[in-house]
């Protein structure tokens, strides 16, 4: 007999579609409508590089118990396009659902039997309803949503609200969205009433969270953070943060006399590099949004950067490498490029935010390192956390924070007879005094290269002048450490000789994760790592437990070559998990690689059983 | 060696200028190329120029790719900041720096490797934006620090020091500046001081991209017989174009001397340019007809120089890009951060 998964707020629905067929709004519709219901949602696209004709897919995670990252698997496939169907079919979780459009029959081999199959005929209603063709495809997509809205209990309020908001402005398109929405449920609850086992119940587990990609808020980040030049090159997955930073900074930062900031669309990754730099030497805060290719040009750039000491921000929003690589696809394959950018001995300062709030929380606390720092410092998001809207807390701000614009020598400084010398360390922490172009009519004036000079910055390629340099700029990234934000460690249940380090957009799947394993009896302590350089305490996390899984989404173990690189333990007591097929690593991938590695993990029986 | 700085020491009856300084305090380390090399006339004529306009040196910034045109910043405006950045990239550089703080002046020191080679798509991208800048391509066909090879420059079948032919067409880089929508064009020769420094007090003046090729002989790889670019072949084939005298505009302006071949150009911020016109169909605000008289002189192997084009109600980046009259690099908190409110607001927009 056929078994039915019945669930109530925690299941997974897969919806396939073709790109550019209207269904983004539609599915976003469907997600948020469970949110407004107060049910927490992950929703995740899964797209090509392509704007129109391709597979795309949208995966809603609906959670009561709060957990958005992917969990792995779906429960219900809404199968909407032709091309993906034997696959889609084919990847349903047994006991699952397969919602369809049943207005051409399809041969019973294109189906499974341990699944529940529920057929609407959509094209059908639509042909009978519209004439338009554009209409007949868009409208179908809305109808599904109110057939989901039966099938699933979701109340038609709230999409209805949220059609209404959708359309703000655009008021002729309100009532045929209605009417389609209303077609959808009317059909289902006539037809298909009791045909999914799946259900959504109001609750109260949203809170005050809001909805927002992590391109937005990193964007936003810059703005409160005080960037007032951006330089960028559109390249998916970053493009959006450039965008959202322009439509911030049109609302938030018009002055009287014209705009507080200043946005050039450069002619590459070179040149956006180079503007950043160009308006960080001059006393600007600027940053720049790539993804792995865009630093791969930068490479020359952001090694005069560091070597020349010069403030700049770089938000990286990873996609799947090397080359062009998969460019709609997520990864977290760029720290080792981003961490030893350049040719020659360089490290780089790397924050490693989690999700869109701290995407924001970083790329403001970025601006205000580069100029600390006077380096380069490197915001890693990618494609999960840039281009998908995670439920966040709302962001915070306090408005006692001011901009800490760094060591920087003033007129009155130099008036006073301070001893300016660029790359003096003045104060022991490998942080040189720097002055702005202009400030003074016959003092503190320098000459910035990337060939090497002494510590008044004059021209040198004596070694030991270079030597007492490069030591310095070691110096300041040991300063560094104490900077940049600290790991957050969660202790197991109990005492345990096991760890899991990880970071970023891992974090999600990995707190579900966590659960499972705890129930399996592997007990792990975690540590989430927030920034390179580490902060000792990571490196003690290591020496604490004999053995610790690295949790990350690429495919040469990046996180754990820098921590073997920082924390010289033996290679063998950390154990690589490690998932990079371009889609987010999900709780059940992370379980059980975890599982089967830790049964080989385990200390050997001192007693064996003969 | 850049490193020894000149005595500051001088006659105490040098001239001054307007601000009390002596040419001498526009002048920066003792150069270290090679004897008799065009780049220190054209370093000179920098600071003439910026001696005789009154120009405070450090309200000026000096930027630089790589080779030997852009170790010359080095060489003068000891008291101005200076960057010395990527090959091929300074453009770029100098327009974040430009973007940080109008107030300055910026000058753009470059060669024809690091500007029509490495830097091509930079320097064209740059001049398209209408960054307000004075840049200068220190120009001699030939890479110098790396001994001698051809640059994009250099004209086809001019002659290496070895001999060889170079088979390549040239990069024209005045008239990629005027297709790429350059708002002041001039190309001069370093053995030329006088008219290059009146294009130099000309430039900075002007609002917008202004664009200066100056030919500039390598006396240690591009000096010999067969070469387009050594000091014998550019005065033979130098016409100037115009006799150009640059007037600020606190001076009085006088009444033209010579009405019929006397242009007087006044740009935004009052300054005049007054031309003597010395070739007849040139025409140097009609940006087609330039172009054209260009290609016809480049056909020709003459060089023409002088003030080619000029655009006298220009306008750079920032105005385009509606930025605040204020230097960016001086806004503070509340310029900048909206505040906890505006948080407030976008999150509830976004439940």
């Amino acid at each position: 007999m056929l078994s039915r998964v019945e669930k109530i707020n925690d299941f997974v629905i897969r919806l396939a579609n073709v790109n550019g067929s209207g269904s983004a709004s539609a599915n976003r519709i469907f997600a948020r409508s469970m949110i407004r219901m107060g049910i927490p949602v992950g929703s995740r696209n899964i797209f090509p590089s392509n704007i129109q004709g391709l597979p795309t897919w949208y995966e809603v995670r609906v959670s009561g118990a709060g957990h958005l990252g992917r969990r792995g698997g779906y429960d219900m496939m809404v199968a909407m396009n032709p091309q993906t169907w034997d696959k889609d079919v084919a990847g349903i979780d047994a006991g699952g659902y397969l919602f369809y459009d049943s207005t051409k029959p399809l041969p019973s081999s294109k189906f499974r039997d341990d699944i529940t199959v529920v057929g609407m005929p959509l094209t059908e209603i639509c042909n009978k309803q519209y004439s338009d063709p554009r209409q007949r495809q868009l409208f179908k997509n809305i109808m599904y949503v109110g057939a989901l809205d039966a099938l699933l209990g979701i109340e038609t309020d709230e999409s209805e609200a949220l059609i209404k908001e959708l359309y703000q402005g655009k008021d002729k398109l309100i009532a045929p969205n209605m009417e389609a929405l209303h077609i959808g449920r009317d059909y289902a609850d006539q037809h298909l009433k009791g045909a999914i086992g799946l259900k959504v119940k109001r609750a109260d587990a949203v809170g005050d969270r809001i909805l927002i990609e992590g391109n937005a808020a990193a964007a936003l980040g810059c703005v409160y953070g005080g960037a007032t030049v951006a330089a960028w090159y559109p390249i998916t997955p970053s493009t959006s943060v450039a965008e959202a930073f322009a439509g911030y900074c049109k609302k938030l930062r018009t002055g009287e006399d014209g705009n507080n900031y200043a946005i050039v669309q450069a002619e590459d990754e070179l040149a956006a590099i180079g503007v950043v730099i160009g308006a960080g030497w001059n006393g600007s805060r600027a940053f720049t949004a790539t993804s792995g290719p865009g630093i791969s040009l930068m490479q020359e750039f952001i090694g005069l950067a560091y070597f020349a000491e010069i403030p700049a921000v770089l938000i990286d929003v990873q996609r799947g490498g090397p080359s062009t690589g998969m460019p709609t696809r997520t990864q977290q394959s760029d720290l080792l490029l981003a961490a030893f950018a350049s040719h020659g001995d360089t490290r780089h300062v790397l924050l490693l935010p989690a999700d869109p709030k701290e995407a924001f929380e970083m790329s403001a606390q970025a601006l205000d390192l580069a100029d600390r720092l006077q380096t380069p410092i490197f915001v890693m998001t990618d494609l999960d956390i840039g281009m998908n809207e995670w439920l966040v807390d709302p962001l915070k701000w306090d408005d006692k924070k001011r901009m800490d614009r760094g060591k920087v020598m003033t007129h009155a400084d130099l008036e006073a007879g301070k001893d300016f010398g660029r790359y003096l360390d003045v104060d022991g922490d490998g942080i040189p005094f720097r002055t702005y172009p202009g400030t003074h009519p016959d003092k503190g004036a320098y000459f910035t290269r990337g060939t090497s000079r002494d510590r008044y910055a004059r021209y040198t390629e004596e070694g030991p002048a270079y030597v007492d340099n490069m030591e310095r700029l070691l110096r300041k990234f040991e300063t560094a450490k104490s900077l940049v934000p600290p790991p957050v460690k969660i202790d197991a249940p109990k005492p345990t000789k096991y760890g899991v380090i990880y970071f970023g957009s891992t974090t999600s799947a990995m707190d579900e994760a966590i659960l499972a394993l705890n129930e399996n009896n592997i007990l792990l302590d975690r540590l989430r790592i927030r920034a390179y350089p580490f902060n000792d305490t990571v490196i003690d996390f290591i020496k604490n437990h004999d053995h610790v899984y690295v949790v990350e989404q690429n495919r040469d173990a990046q996180l754990r070559t820098l921590l073997l690189d920082t924390g010289k333990v033996d290679p063998s007591r950390l154990t690589s998990v490690l998932h990079y097929d371009g889609n987010p690593i999900t709780a059940r991938f992370i379980v059980n690689d975890i599982s089967l590695k830790h049964g080989m993990n385990k200390p050997p029986l001192k007693e064996s059983v003969s | 060696m850049t490193y020894i700085a000149k005595p500051k020491l001088h006659h105490p009856k040098l001239p001054a200028n307007a601000l009390g300084f002596t040419r001498r305090d526009y002048e920066g380390s003792v150069s270290t190329l090679c004897a008799g090399c065009g780049h220190d006339s054209i370093s000179a004529a920098i600071i003439q120029a910026c001696f005789e306009i009154d120009l405070p040196p450090h309200r000026l910034a000096k930027l630089s790719g790589i080779g030997c045109s852009s170790k010359t910043p080095t060489y003068f405006l000891g008291q101005s900041h200076g960057f010395n950045s990527v090959h091929g990239r300074m453009p770029s550089v100098l327009t974040g720096a430009n973007l940080a703080n109008r107030d300055l002046v910026y000058m753009g020191i470059s060669g024809d490797g690091d500007s029509a080679s490495i830097g091509l798509g930079q320097f064209a991208h740059c001049i398209r934006r209408g960054v307000n800048m004075v840049y200068i391509v220190e120009n001699n066909g030939v890479y110098g620090l790396t001994k001698g090879q051809f640059s994009a420059t250099a004209d086809k079948g001019s002659k290496s020091k070895k001999g060889a032919g170079n088979p390549d067409s040239p990069m024209d880089l005045v008239s990629l500046a005027l297709i790429a929508g350059a708002s002041f064009v001039g190309r001069s020769f370093s053995g030329d001081k006088k008219q290059l420094v009146e294009l130099i007090k000309a430039a900075i003046a002007h609002k917008g991209a202004a664009f200066l090729d100056v030919i500039s002989p390598c006396v240690a790889f591009n000096n010999h017989a067969g070469s387009t670019k050594s000091f014998d072949y550019v005065r033979e084939h130098n016409e100037a174009v115009n006799a150009l005298e640059f007037i600020e505009g606190k001076e009085e302006i006088t009444i033209d001397h010579d009405p019929g071949t006397t242009i007087n150009v006044t740009q935004h911020d009052g300054s005049v340019l007054r031309l003597r016109k010395l070739a007849e169909d040139h025409d140097p605000t009609d940006r087609a007809s330039v172009m054209n008289f260009i290609q016809r002189h480049n056909a020709r192997g003459e060089i023409a120089t002088g003030l080619l084009y000029v655009e006298p109600d220009s306008e750079d980046l920032l105005d385009r890009l509606g930025v605040t009259k204020r230097p960016l690099n001086s806004l503070g908190d509340t310029d900048l951060c909206p505040g906890s409110g505006a948080l407030e607001k976008i999150n509830a927009g976004l439940r």
